[in-house]
């Protein structure tokens, strides 16, 4: 086996690829799945290739949808639902928080709904309120879910085949923002998520970046030009959000002393809050030059008129103009 | 079918004893023990929340045991049952350990759940019992995802859904319905009408009592039977689920049933249930799914008082040892809040 070149969507399309070739237990069921328009190309004729009773398209029903999956993990498949917008999924609140997340708990350990549910992020493009949410840190706070965000090629790919395999529910959300990513990528190594940790993407010493999915790739973006600037930013990719292994991240901040945390969601009650109390929590008072600063969304919803959407999200300039000033360089 | 219906809901019909002709007399004798197993740990329960020994709510259904036990008589072990916050005898009906029922709701770690779940959260997989969980209509999903791994593993098993008439009210079980139907998925959904959801009478909450119309609407074959004549039970249940074994897809059955307590803990909620009266308690209670099996057995000679006699009498002793055994069991140790979150802990430091 060779490497080969991936894109983001392309690399999500050869771990369904392999986890239907090595496990007869796998299923696929959601929305769309019979149709490119809604997942893009990360599930290309996956219906074709392993027949439409594996990779099932579903009535608009997103509750029975998601509960059918727990349901059928819990007499031993490995389901993956599709919810190729992550705010349809809302309709399917119950099966997740309610039943899969609790359900390992509840029974004291004797059954674990091994089901991962893929909800997509899909914003942008003058869509509005109801077509742009991030979500991520609500299911972060429930207790008995993994919240998988893969920001790259390679953890599209390995991380959706870890989801998979591992035994507990796991929210695997990407974006779509990030499907233009490219990269080559070795053969496919299983790997276990419930070691994975937040990772180093670019080593500094200046200030720690921690940034979780699309947010992860604007970081790199802006370390880049802050490289020319002689800022040297270390960036973390926190990769799986829940339950977090802050270790690395605070290891980092130890060294550079200073934190600027990158959330695709909203502010209040937010991932970025997490980060920044972690941290806080567990280093000295005085280890910090700076007061921990964050970048999430606006405390309002997606607008969809173009100019005030445009201002709403963060861009990459906005990342370096605040390390700038955090760091007073 | 619709005057039969209508008497149906009489509570003043459907007293007589039930016909047993043809019916061997062991599974009746099977059927009558484990009925009354089922009513004296329930009683058991009622007595143990009276007298502050339970913490947590119990949902008894005692009254309504006929259609577990009639249910279960034709389900094997492999298959997958999935019921709700009123689950007592959906359990027992499978597994007649009441030492683990108590255990569980005295929240001790010898329980069907280690201690876990309490009432509301039960599980015993090896018998066929995949869990109960107080979100009304949480596990109907959950039962027809159990049912396509049937049949996509193509074993003769099926899944069971026990829905109440209010879970019905519930969007996730319309979708439920239709997605079984669309799947062709080997379940059967049980309804349980006790006309009661909550305090709230069935008129008050849906135009027509009959929740089986919404079989009618997915296509879905289905009966409307007395919920409290055993026999109509298990026989219905049996040409159902073999239809289902053989591929047919879903089915539904609807039973007639009543709840003789209220809707949670020990009392019959007369005071705050809306259009439930002691009059109407009374006569249901004539309408015993034991009593009524009972007699028609005494009437055909292979069974009598004696022996009846005797039966309580063991069942209450086997009850008095199991539940002062259970009051004795170590509750969980303080470590498992954290352990059972996920299938693995996580060693973060």
């Amino acid at each position: 086996m060779k490497n080969k070149k991936y894109n983001y969507g392309t690399a999500i399309l050869s771990a369904f690829e392999y986890l239907l070739k090595n496990y007869r237990e796998v299923f696929v069921i959601g929305q769309g799945l019979w149709s490119p328009w809604y997942v893009g190309n990360t599930m290309t004729d996956l219906d074709k290739k392993f027949g439409v009773e594996r990779i099932i398209d579903t009535p608009v029903s997103e509750s029975a949808t998601t509960g059918a999956a727990v349901g059928a993990s819990l007499a031993g498949m490995k389901p993956i639902v599709v919810h190729p917008r992550i705010d349809f999924m809302l309709y399917a609140m119950d099966a997740i928080v309610n039943q899969a997340a609790n359900w390992s708990h509840m029974f004291g350990g004797q059954a674990n709904p091994n089901v991962t549910i893929r909800g997509i992020i899909n914003r942008g493009g003058e869509q509005g309120a109801q077509h742009s949410q991030a979500l991520h840190a609500w299911f972060a706070h429930i207790p008995g879910l993994r919240v998988v965000m893969p920001s790259t090629v390679a953890d599209a790919r390995d991380l959706l085949i870890a989801s998979v395999l591992c035994k507990d529910p796991v929210m695997f959300i990407d974006d779509k923002w990030l499907y233009n990513q490219e990269d080559i990528l070795p053969p496919i190594k299983e790997i276990d998520l419930t070691t994975q940790k937040p990772i180093v993407t670019s080593k500094g010493k200046d200030i720690t970046i921690v940034a979780s999915g699309h947010s992860s790739l604007l970081a790199r973006e802006a370390t880049q030009v802050l490289k020319k600037n002689h800022i040297s930013a270390e960036v973390i990719d926190t990769r799986v959000l829940s339950p977090l292994h802050s270790r690395p991240i605070i290891n980092s901040v130890k060294k550079t002393k200073n934190l600027l945390v990158v959330d695709p969601g909203w502010t209040s009650g937010g991932f970025s809050a997490e980060i920044i109390a972690k941290v806080i929590e567990q280093l000295p008072v005085n280890c910090l030059s700076n007061p921990p600063v964050r970048i999430a969304l606006p405390d309002a919803p997606a607008p969809s008129s173009k100019v005030l959407e445009k201002a709403y999200y963060t861009k990459t300039k906005d990342l370096i103009k605040t390390v700038k000033k955090i760091i007073k360089k | 079918m619709k005057n039969h219906l209508k008497n149906l809901f009489d509570s003043k019909k459907y007293q007589d004893p039930v016909i047993i002709k043809n019916e061997k007399v062991e599974t009746l004798k099977k059927m009558l023990s484990s009925m009354l197993l089922i009513r004296k740990t329930e009683q058991q329960l009622a007595w143990g929340k009276k007298n502050n020994l339970i913490g947590g709510p119990v949902h008894l259904g005692v009254g309504q045991e006929a259609i577990a036990v009639g249910v279960s008589q034709n389900l094997k072990k492999t298959d997958r049952v999935f019921g709700a916050h009123r689950s007592h005898s959906h359990l027992l009906a499978l597994n007649q350990n009441f030492y683990k029922l108590f255990a569980e709701v005295l929240g001790k770690k010898t329980g069907f759940s280690r201690g876990m779940g309490g009432s509301m959260h039960l599980y015993d997989q090896p018998s066929g019992f995949y869990g109960s969980v107080p979100i009304v209509a949480g596990t109907v999903p959950l039962a027809v995802g159990a049912a396509m791994e049937a049949k996509f593993t193509k074993k003769k098993d099926i899944a069971v859904a026990y829905i109440g008439d209010g879970a019905v009210e519930e969007g996730v079980v319309q979708e439920s319905f239709n997605l079984a139907k669309v799947q062709q998925s080997p379940i059967l959904f049980v309804i349980e009408n006790n006309l009661f959801a909550s305090h709230m009478y069935i008129t008050q909450r849906q135009p027509s009592k009959k929740i089986s119309r919404f079989a009618l609407a997915n296509k879905i074959p289905y009966q409307l039977v007395d919920g409290n004549d055993v026999i109509s039970v298990s026989k219905t249940s049996k040409k159902l689920i073999d239809q289902i074994r053989s591929g047919k897809g879903p089915a539904l059955i609807e039973f007639i049933t009543y709840r003789w307590y209220g809707h949670v803990d020990w009392r019959e909620d007369i005071d705050v249930g809306v259009k439930r009266s002691l009059k109407d308690v009374a006569n249901w209670k004539k309408r015993d799914p034991i009593l009524r099996l009972s007699k028609s057995m005494i009437k055909n000679k292979i069974w009598n008082k004696k022996k009846e006699i005797s039966l309580n009498k063991k069942i209450d002793n086997d009850i008095k040892i199991s539940w002062k055994k259970a009051m004795n069991d170590p509750y969980p140790l303080s470590d498992a809040t954290l352990k059972y979150v996920f299938s693995k802990r996580n060693n973060e430091k």
